[in-house]
């Protein structure tokens, strides 16, 4: 391993980098600001790639650990450290800035640098989430990243961005108030320590453990976001520009679905345990009722966000099920949502910049003016509804196999995916890019540009090597997933 | 050469041409094109004979290319088993494909996509041999949905007919609904047996008998079949999920013959046949694979007789052939639901070659009604019609007469729950079969010529009703029909050759010898073929046979029932519309299945997402429970503003309450 401390250059490379671009001030540098950003986003996702590269397999232990004292007195440190299930994640992280840097290059003419800081900023927290592993650390960063995608929702937004931008504010503040309850109850039980580590070997009775649970599991629902607390995720993706969709829906969902696998199950096994049920409910409720209302979506990007949230449901699914594919299933099917998602949420922005639309009647015969851009979206819609060959594939057939182990009922209803995401994202793609050209406005679009044909490719090479290849991407998981399975079997009571 | 290198260069030669044609199309070309994907498909089909010496050498092979990966104690692997099975099943899509590829030339010459739909056939070309070629169920899953994915573009391939778009995805969607059970079944596969290598799962099959699965308490054998065989049923289209091939006509014609009749809608036989040592052990799944085959030989043959589309008599024909190979599977006469497979291919995408012929001749007019008399000016596409159409019919010493009589006698020696049922069916489809294959060509090459009438009728269900500009259709008045070019007749004359030839040639070592070896299993409770084999005495003695057997005479009489209906007397079939027109109404209406799925699921569907979406999302969560909370925080706060009057002994009173409850929970605590 490089003596770099790799993790922090990941958290402060785009944090300080995007002080930097807001340094140059007004739209007058904005070329300036530009540059600059993509400079910074690349230099960011260059130090994750030893991440990756120098990852040890083999051990389920904490790597690439950094460690300072913080605030002394309450025995609050600067703990970081990534294993299997959390490295990929900063990676993707890292990533996905890159992409959303390269998406707003044109598109965004207002504000520029201080929309780039956003990204930049709201990726090293997100960084930091990731490989925090001291409560007050996590939960510092878990606020924070807030607050860049709130002001990018509540400035570059569209029409109805305010109500939308509170409403995402609120429902997932309210979600993160008890967390930190819970946080501080730990911090008291263990004796005064804020290192999630010692907390998953902590001792807890049933009580407790439900009660810890419930405020961890009301602040990771509400991001995931699982069914019933959902209905902020498509206000805010409608409302959103598209890079702050691209990294909400890449990323953002990516929170909450970590914070199980965190906090969760390893601090309160036995609560876990007991709630499962009741998680793996609400999960089948996400594909299979979700799925249905992503049907009737006239708002495309309405739609893939309800998408996403069925997708999620696989994710929460494949976790409490306690079993290996089950999770290492719901983590490649969060990868691989990043891209996917990511790479839609894109194609609708393209869609967007040109028609000023979202509307699926107002298109139409897409194929016809943009060839190349509809061949794309072909890909990446039938990775929607994982198709083999397609990242989107790999998830849920891991999930689906583990499934089958677990229960055939909740396998039978998982399944149903494979009909209703193949069903809500063909007719979406049906309707706007097959047909008769729908009317002038679809008559004169222009095909991709080489900036968007590059990203797409990007994105699109991504979606295929995971689909072909999901090898590499599994095998740093075994280690601690195997682990992590072991603990949560141990009863602490 | 070595030999793994030979079996890698069939399938990444297609795909080769497939990434060239298509990525590249605008640089090479549409003679570029075309010769690239030619080339990619020849060599595959070189290769492939390669392969078949090889093995019939006595060499097999089953091993893995690459570990796509590891999970839960389970290897997922990219591998191939090259045994007499996959061997046949490669040597039919190569040679079919490259007569299509051939055939394309001709067909497309004019179309503005030429490059696209070169891409596009090789693609499938490639994903087809991956899922023939499969040592496993995650590739054969995988080489499932890749031809299930090529089928949908070639089928919404001019997609700006809105009666293709809506073909395509209800194409997808209706095999996805198949892939369900499919993949359900995939899944208790893996869980029951730690693995997904057919080789080891068939070792371990015969453990999973009388195994009861947890929480259904199913018999899990059975529900591994039928599960699997649900996937079948959406990819070879039978009752009821074979709602989608008729419509999948749509697609240009040369895929209609490669995918939609030789190949793609096959592979569920082929699946079957594959896992013949798992159905082998579950008589209920062999009963449910025979009833449903029996059911789709017969009822979708009565659907061929009223169709006016030529291309559309055609795919329901194949739904009946099709229904005759999944009943061969079901009274475990597996080799003979391959062999007629095998023979099916041939004759079946001369046929379709042969429709396609007739529709460039007519200027792309599909309605027969507007045909009649074309063996005058169209000869070559004439007699190899004619050989198609008595191969399909069973004619003794054709290929199809071989496979389907062998079909027949397997399914009268059967004993199994359903035989009798499937009897019925088997023997009442010859005689439809005859009928409507001769109708369609009596209708198409003999009587009277009513093309290039002026304003021949486009009646609702005529399929080019919605053609865009550029695809000319019909001919102009006093226009006559011309023969195709040589890039079209060739591929009908090299494929007329096997649709004659090959079931008397190959008959003998597919059913009664070791041509399958160990590659089909048979229970040695299950007659199968061994009734057959017992009294079978060569090619010839049994085309001899054949003639003093009911199918025969059944056969002939739905000829001569075509002819005295379409040639002599052609006022009958319309005395007859009229006085069945309830019969006539549910055929014209394929029995309703459309208006079914229609209103039912797809209907259904919308109301329920529209129901979930407006009354639990927007209603119950977002209505009372976010804005509800949200008009609380406003109660609250109305409330509480009365607490904030001002006057500091109220905010010291307040102070004291709230020290007093700290102190009592810290001293608690303590």
């Amino acid at each position: 391993m490089t003596g770099l401390p790799l993790l922090s250059l990941a958290i402060w490379i785009p944090i300080l980098g995007g002080m930097l671009v807001l340094a140059t001030g007004s739209d007058r540098n904005a070329p300036l600001a530009r540059v600059l950003s993509l400079a910074v986003a690349i230099a960011g996702f260059a130090v994750t790639i030893p991440l990756f590269v120098l990852f040890d397999n083999t051990t389920s232990a904490m790597q690439f650990s950094e460690f300072a004292p913080w605030v002394p007195r309450f025995n609050i440190n600067y703990h970081l450290g990534v294993d299997g299930i959390s490295m990929l994640f900063v990676v993707l992280n890292a990533f996905i800035t890159v992409m959303v840097v390269a998406a707003g290059w044109q598109v965004i003419q207002d504000k520029v640098a201080q929309y780039m800081a956003a990204f930049l900023i709201m990726s090293g927290l997100m960084n930091g989430i990731f490989s925090a592993l001291d409560g007050v650390l996590f939960y510092v960063f878990f606020e924070a990243s807030l607050i860049p995608l709130y002001i990018i929702i509540g400035i570059w937004g569209g029409a109805n961005r305010v109500y939308a931008a509170i409403k995402f504010f609120l429902y997932t503040l309210a979600g993160s108030l008890l967390m930190l309850v819970a946080l501080l109850y730990l911090f008291m039980e263990s004796g005064g320590s804020f290192s999630i580590l010692e907390w998953h070997r902590l001792p807890l009775g049933m009580t407790p453990q439900t009660l810890v649970f419930w405020a961890f599991l009301l602040a990771f629902a509400v991001k995931v976001p699982m069914w019933p607390v959902h209905t902020w995720l498509p206000d805010a993706h409608v409302e959103a520009p598209t890079g702050g969709s691209i990294v909400l829906a890449a990323i953002g969902l990516k929170l909450g679905a970590y914070g199980f696998l965190r906090f969760s199950l390893p601090i309160v096994p036995d609560a876990a345990h007991a709630m499962a049920p009741l998680i793996i409910v609400l999960s089948l409720i996400a594909v299979v009722y979700i799925g249905f209302v992503a049907l009737v979506q006239t708002d495309m990007k309405k739609l893939v966000a309800y998408s996403s949230i069925a997708h999620m449901g696989f994710v929460t699914l494949g976790f409490f099920m306690f079993n290996s594919l089950g999770i290492e299933g719901a983590l490649v099917q969060m990868i691989s949502h990043g891209f996917v998602s990511g790479a839609m949420f894109f194609c609708i922005g393209v869609l967007y910049d040109r028609m000023h639309s979202r509307n699926i009647s107002d298109y139409g015969g897409v194929v016809r003016t943009m060839p190349k851009f509809a061949a794309f979206f072909m890909l990446f819609a039938m990775a929607n509804a994982g198709l083999p060959g397609t990242s989107g594939f790999v998830g849920e057939f891991m999930v689906v196999l583990g499934a089958v182990q677990f229960n055939f009922w909740v396998a039978f209803l998982a399944a149903t995916t494979l009909i209703l995401g193949a069903a809500y994202t063909l007719w979406m793609y049906k309707r706007v890019v097959f047909g008769k050209v729908a009317n002038d406005h679809v008559a004169q679009l222009d095909d991709v540009n080489r900036r968007e044909f590059a990203i797409l490719a990007v994105f699109a090479l991504c979606v295929l090597a995971m689909g072909v290849y999901p090898f590499p991407f599994t095998e740093v998981m075994h280690a601690s997933v195997d682990e992590l399975l072991r603990h949560v079997a141990v009863s602490k009571l | 050469m070595d030999m793994k290198a030979l079996y890698l260069l069939v399938p990444l030669a297609p795909l080769a041409g497939a990434i060239l044609a298509g990525l590249f199309g605008k640089a090479i070309g549409r003679a570029g094109a075309h010769v690239a994907t030619i080339a990619g498909v020849a060599i595959a089909f070189i290769a492939s004979l390669v392969i078949f010496f090889d093995v019939q050498a006595g060499n097999s092979f089953d091993g893995t290319i690459y570990t796509w990966m590891e999970a839960g104690g389970i290897h997922f692997e990219i591998g191939f088993l090259i045994d007499p099975l996959t061997v046949m099943m490669m040597l039919v899509v190569t040679f079919v494909s490259l007569m299509v590829h051939i055939y394309t030339i001709g067909y497309m010459q004019d179309d503005p996509g030429y490059q696209r739909f070169f891409s596009y056939i090789s693609l499938f070309t490639f994903s087809m041999l991956m899922l023939v070629m499969s040592n496993n169920f995650l590739q054969l899953f995988f080489g499932w949905e890749a031809v299930g994915l090529v089928s949908y573009l070639l089928i919404g391939f001019w997609h700006d007919r809105p009666t293709a778009i809506y073909a395509n995805m209800k194409a997808f969607l209706v095999n996805r609904v198949g892939d369900f059970g499919f993949l359900l079944g995939i899944g208790l596969v893996a869980a029951y047996t730690g693995t997904l290598h057919y080789g080891e799962v068939f070792a371990v099959a015969s453990e999973l008998v009388g195994v009861e699965m947890a929480v259904t308490g199913w018999n899990l054998i059975t529900a591994i079949c039928v599960l699997l065989f649900i996937g079948a049923m959406g990819k070879s289209a039978q009752v009821p999920l074979h709602v989608w091939l008729p419509d999948s006509m749509e697609g240009p014609t040369p895929i209609s013959a490669l995918i939609h009749a030789a190949t793609m809608v096959t592979a569920g036989i082929f699946m079957v046949a594959r896992m013949s040592p798992l159905f082998e052990l579950s008589d209920a799944a062999l009963s449910f694979v025979l009833v449903i085959g029996a059911t789709t030989a017969l009822f979708m043959g009565f659907l061929g007789i009223v169709q006016n589309d030529i291309k559309r008599v055609v795919a329901y024909s194949t739904l009946s052939q099709l229904g005759y190979m999944t009943v061969a599977l079901g009274v475990s006469a597996y080799s003979a639901g391959v062999f007629h497979l095998m023979t099916h291919a041939f004759f079946k995408a001369l046929l379709f070659l042969g429709a396609g012929s007739v529709i460039i001749g007519m200027h792309h007019d599909q309605d027969m009604r507007n045909m009649g008399g074309l063996r005058k000016y169209m000869p070559i596409t004439w007699i190899t019609s004619l050989l198609g159409s008595l191969a399909l019919i069973g004619f003794p010493f054709f290929s199809g007469f071989y496979s389907k009589d062998s079909i027949i006698e397997a399914v009268f020696a059967a004993e199994l729950w359903g035989a009798g049922y499937a009897m019925v069916c088997v023997l009442l489809g010859v005689f439809v079969t005859a009928f409507y294959s001769f109708r369609m060509y009596f209708l198409v090459f003999h009587g009277e010529e009513r093309f290039g009438k002026a304003h021949h009728g486009h009646d609702a269900h005529h399929d080019d009703a919605h053609h865009d500009d550029d695809h000319h259709h019909g001919l102009a008045p006093g226009q006559k029909p011309h023969e195709s070019p040589w890039v079209v007749t060739v591929p009908l004359i090299l494929l007329a050759i096997p649709s004659v030839l090959v079931g008397f040639f190959t008959i003998e070592p597919m059913l009664f010898g070791e041509f399958f070896g160990s590659a089909i299993h048979v229970a040695d409770n299950h007659v199968g073929l061994s009734k057959l084999a017992a009294d079978f005495t060569g090619p010839v003695g049994m085309a001899i046979h054949g003639l003093q057997t009911a199918p025969f005479w059944l056969a002939a009489a739905g000829v001569g029932t075509a002819w005295f209906f379409y040639m002599k007397r052609p006022d009958i079939p319309a005395a007859i519309q009229r006085r069945f027109s309830a019969i006539h109404t549910l055929l014209e209406n394929k029995y309703y299945f459309d208006r079914f799925n229609e209103i039912v699921f797809a209907g259904g569907s919308r109301a329920l997402g529209t129901g979930f979406w407006k009354i639990g999302d927007r209603g119950v969560i977002d209505g009372l429970i976010v804005n509800g909370s949200a008009r609380v925080v406003g109660w609250v706060a109305q409330l509480s503003r009365l607490f904030q009057s001002g006057h500091l002994y109220q905010y010291a009173f307040a102070m004291i309450i709230g020290l007093f409850i700290m102190l009592s929970f810290w001293f608690n605590l303590g």
